[in-house]
């Protein structure tokens, strides 16, 4: 069941416009054709009133001489002046009663034959004859039978102020409703005429208002799973209803937005540091027990029994506590405040250190290097850090790629920006990329990237990573405490 | 009612001699050809001027029905000639009198004046006082007033000076074969002075010992015979008692009323409306009208107008032609008095 809220504004508003033109003009048509009616009536009265009182004034003397002929002349004048039969002028007929109300004369003899009955003719004389005007009446009388076709305007004709008959003009009310039909007819055809205009001007009206909506509403089924860009969204721009609607909807997205990307970020970085301090607990308690462990081992080796499979066996324990120990180690980033500071050697070791994988691998390396004056950081933890970044960057790339290491400080901050070409990280991936035994390879343990976030978290920095598809590039921002 | 007529009279008399006469009287009126000098008027200084020369002009149009009295005898000069006429004829055709009149002033070289009038009785009493010097008039009047009235002339109606009266009804109505027939009808006659339209019938009633308000229903005057075919035809009336060769006549000029009637019987002959002229007109005055009707028929202009007359020609005639409207008169008087008797 199509529901009238349910239309299309395409289609509502040439409809509410085709509805008020046509409650308008039907108003408007209403009142202007009974007005038209009604003044072609009075019109009408007020013509036949001045032609009865003439008629009644000049019909006195032939009737008190008794010249039905004359009589008969002075009714029938009007007959003859050819306007007399428009149609919305004329009497049907003319006739007098005379003082007894039997038929003096009529315009119309053979219906109504001299001294007949009026009432024998025309039952509707009964009526009439009811109302006969008084003599001094000014106002003429006017009788509309019930359901007669007729309305008939009665004059007294007086003499010394005697009633010796009474004029009788009948006229057909059928122009009444011929104009009322033209007039009607007229509007009508006005008010179609009017509402073929205005419907493309209606439905040119409702698509104009009803795209911008839809629109939106576009733009707002679009908000999930992911939250679209403000500038991907197209919207009508202006300052009205829905213009403002449109603004307003923007502004709410780029609101949800910013908190979208804060949560993430909080709950990213407070998963890091659970798992952090998970790591690190663990780590301790792993690290005592290990302790004592790699202590007995060396403690037998000294002075325990020497025989092949016992030392084999504890050789294995060894490797293997050993191995446990450097990953704890590894996961469990410390800081070492007595170290010396960063500076230009530690950068000049780091490109010795990287230079095999770089041939290796034949990749163009570049990039600048400016750290004069620099003291404060802790040579280790950078050089650590860099390393990790630069080992990552290398491994990434493809073969003849480009790696990219620029070091500089900016507005009280060291920053470290590695790039390379190639490997691009889904976005999905980034969120978890800093956790350990995350790896984007086979080979690497996954915990280059996690001590990185370590340090740097410990130095108090921060590291971001941006990944387009033909290059990644990690970004660290270390402050510089000022000694 | 009598004392009414002459009031009548004296509203209606100078009109006619104003319509007829004004046409040609109007550029002989004197009437400076100056139009009042219109752009002057709005001059101050001329204004005095200029308001006597309107006022002048006021006066000669306040002048102007008098002056047309006065010119009436201009052309051709003399004292008119004053003719009375009755719709014993089609005498509602103006242009046609006119062209009479014009005719009979230049075979008379004296000015015409035509006096019509809405009853023959009021002809009858201008000519008798001498206000008119003839008059045609119907054969019952003229025999009431045989003694003062004398005869000029009476034209020849299909070769011979006698007429009849049409008992008409309307052609829808095919079962009347008798005057009998139309008792308690409605009835129209001409004129009470008309022997066609009223007489003749009034006679008929009179000798079965009737009379037209007892008979019909009700019976009125149309005052014309023409008239009487109209109400006979339009069905105000039943019946109609009308001039024969009236009704001839129509039947050539207007088709389509006469259609609408049916002649029911036919009178006798009578003699035909006389031309008369009053106790007082000149001898010469007499003879000169006399030569001219009977001259009609014989010019071209003149057997134009008798065509239309739809008579053959005047001729003399004789006061016997008369009689039998003489003998009707006296017996529906009779009855008539021996009627207010009882």
């Amino acid at each position: 069941m199509l529901h009238l809220k349910n239309i299309s504004l395409k289609y509502k508003i040439p409809l509410r416009v085709t509805v008020l033109v046509s409650v308008t003009a039907f108003v408007l048509a209403s009142t202007l054709v009974y007005r038209g009616i009604e003044d072609l009536r009075n019109n009408m009265i007020a013509n036949a009133d001045r032609m009865g009182r003439v008629i009644a004034d000049t019909v006195v003397q032939p009737m008190l001489h008794d010249d039905v002929w004359r009589s008969l002349e002075i009714i029938n004048a009007p007959f003859r002046i050819p306007e007399y039969h428009a149609p919305d002028q004329g009497a049907e007929y003319i006739l007098i009663l005379n003082a007894a109300n039997k038929v003096y004369v009529a315009t119309q003899p053979e219906r109504f034959p001299l001294l007949s009955d009026p009432t024998a003719i025309e039952p509707r004389y009964a009526e009439i004859l009811k109302s006969l005007p008084d003599l001094h009446n000014p106002v003429p009388t006017i009788i509309e039978p019930h359901k007669s076709a007729n309305l008939f305007l009665l004059i007294p004709i007086q003499s010394d102020g005697l009633r010796i008959g009474t004029l009788v003009m009948s006229y057909p009310k059928s122009p009444f409703m011929s104009s009322f039909y033209s007039l009607t007819q007229g509007a009508i055809l006005t008010t179609l005429l009017v509402i073929i205009v205005l419907l493309p001007l209606g439905m040119y009206w409702g698509r104009k208002m009803a795209a911008p909506l839809l629109q939106l509403s576009d733009a707002m089924r679009n908000i999930t799973p992911a939250l679209p860009e403000p500038g991907e969204i197209m919207l009508e721009e202006s300052d009205d209803e829905i213009g403002q609607l449109g603004k307003a909807f923007k502004g709410m997205l780029t609101e949800l937005k910013e908190k979208e990307q804060l949560q993430q970020q909080v709950i990213s970085s407070n998963r890091l540091a659970a798992i952090g301090r998970l790591t690190a607990g663990i780590a301790h308690e792993i690290n005592n027990p290990l302790g004592g462990m790699l202590n007995a081992i060396s403690t037998y080796k000294k002075h325990g029994l020497q025989d092949t499979l016992t030392l084999k066996t504890l050789s294995i324990l060894e490797r293997g506590l050993i191995q446990i120990k450097e990953t704890v180690a590894a996961l469990l980033v410390e800081a070492k405040p007595k170290a010396r500071p960063f500076d230009q050697n530690d950068v000049e070791d780091i490109r010795t250190l990287i230079q095999p994988d770089v041939k290796a691998k034949q990749i163009n390396f570049t990039g600048e290097i400016d750290i004069a004056g620099i003291r404060s950081l802790p040579s280790t933890l950078v050089r650590q850090v860099i390393i990790n970044l630069l080992l990552n960057a290398v491994q990434a790339t493809q073969e003849h790629g480009q790696v990219i290491l620029d070091i500089y400080s900016e507005n009280g901050n060291l920053i470290i920006d590695v790039a390379n070409s190639g490997s691009y990280i889904p976005k999905e991936k980034v969120a978890y990329l800093f956790e350990p035994f995350i790896s984007q390879n086979e080979t690497g343990s996954g915990l280059g990237l996690w001590v990185i976030y370590q340090i740097v978290q410990q130095l108090g920095g921060h590291v971001s990573v941006q990944s387009e598809p033909d290059e990644t590039r990690f970004t660290v921002q270390l402050p510089l405490q000022k000694n | 009612m009598n004392d009414r007529q002459p009031l009548r009279h004296s509203r209606h008399i100078l009109l006619p001699e104003i319509c007829i006469e004004g046409r040609r009287q109007l550029p002989d009126t004197g009437v400076p050809n100056k139009p009042a000098t219109g752009p002057n008027i709005a001059h101050a200084a001329n204004a005095a001027v200029n308001l006597a020369a309107l006022l002048r002009i006021l006066l000669l149009l306040l002048a102007l029905p008098f002056a047309t009295g006065l010119h009436a005898t201009e052309q051709p000069s003399g004292p008119p000639i004053r003719i009375g006429l009755t719709p014993v004829f089609l005498d509602d055709q103006a242009t046609f009198i006119n062209e009479w009149r014009d005719y009979l002033q230049h075979h008379l070289n004296q000015p015409v004046i035509f006096v019509q009038r809405g009853t023959y009785r009021e002809i009858v009493e201008l000519l008798s006082s001498g206000k008119l010097d003839f008059a045609w008039l119907c054969g019952y009047p003229y025999v009431r007033n045989k003694k003062i009235f004398r005869l000029v002339a009476v034209p020849l109606y299909q070769g011979k000076p006698l007429y009849q009266s049409y008992l008409i009804v309307p052609s829808s109505d095919k079962q009347t074969r008798s005057l009998d027939d139309l008792r308690g009808k409605n009835f129209a006659f001409s004129d009470p002075d008309s022997n066609s339209g009223h007489l003749y019938t009034e006679y008929l009633l009179a000798k079965q010992g009737s009379n037209p308000t007892s008979f019909f229903s009700k019976s009125f005057f149309t005052w014309s015979h023409r008239k009487v075919v109209e109400a006979v035809a339009i069905g105000l009336a039943q019946g109609g008692a009308v001039d024969g060769y009236v009704w001839d006549t129509l039947v050539l000029a207007h088709p389509e009323l006469t259609s609408k009637t049916r002649i029911v019987s036919k009178s006798p002959p009578f003699g035909h409306p006389p031309f008369v002229a009053s106790a007082v007109t000149p001898k010469q005055d007499i003879a000169a009208l006399q030569q001219a009707l009977l001259h009609m028929a014989q010019d071209k202009v003149g057997s134009r107008l008798m065509k239309k007359l739809n008579l053959d020609n005047f001729v003399y005639g004789d006061d016997h032609l008369f009689d039998g409207i003489e003998e009707m008169a006296r017996f529906v008087a009779n009855t008539r008095n021996s009627a207010s008797e009882k």
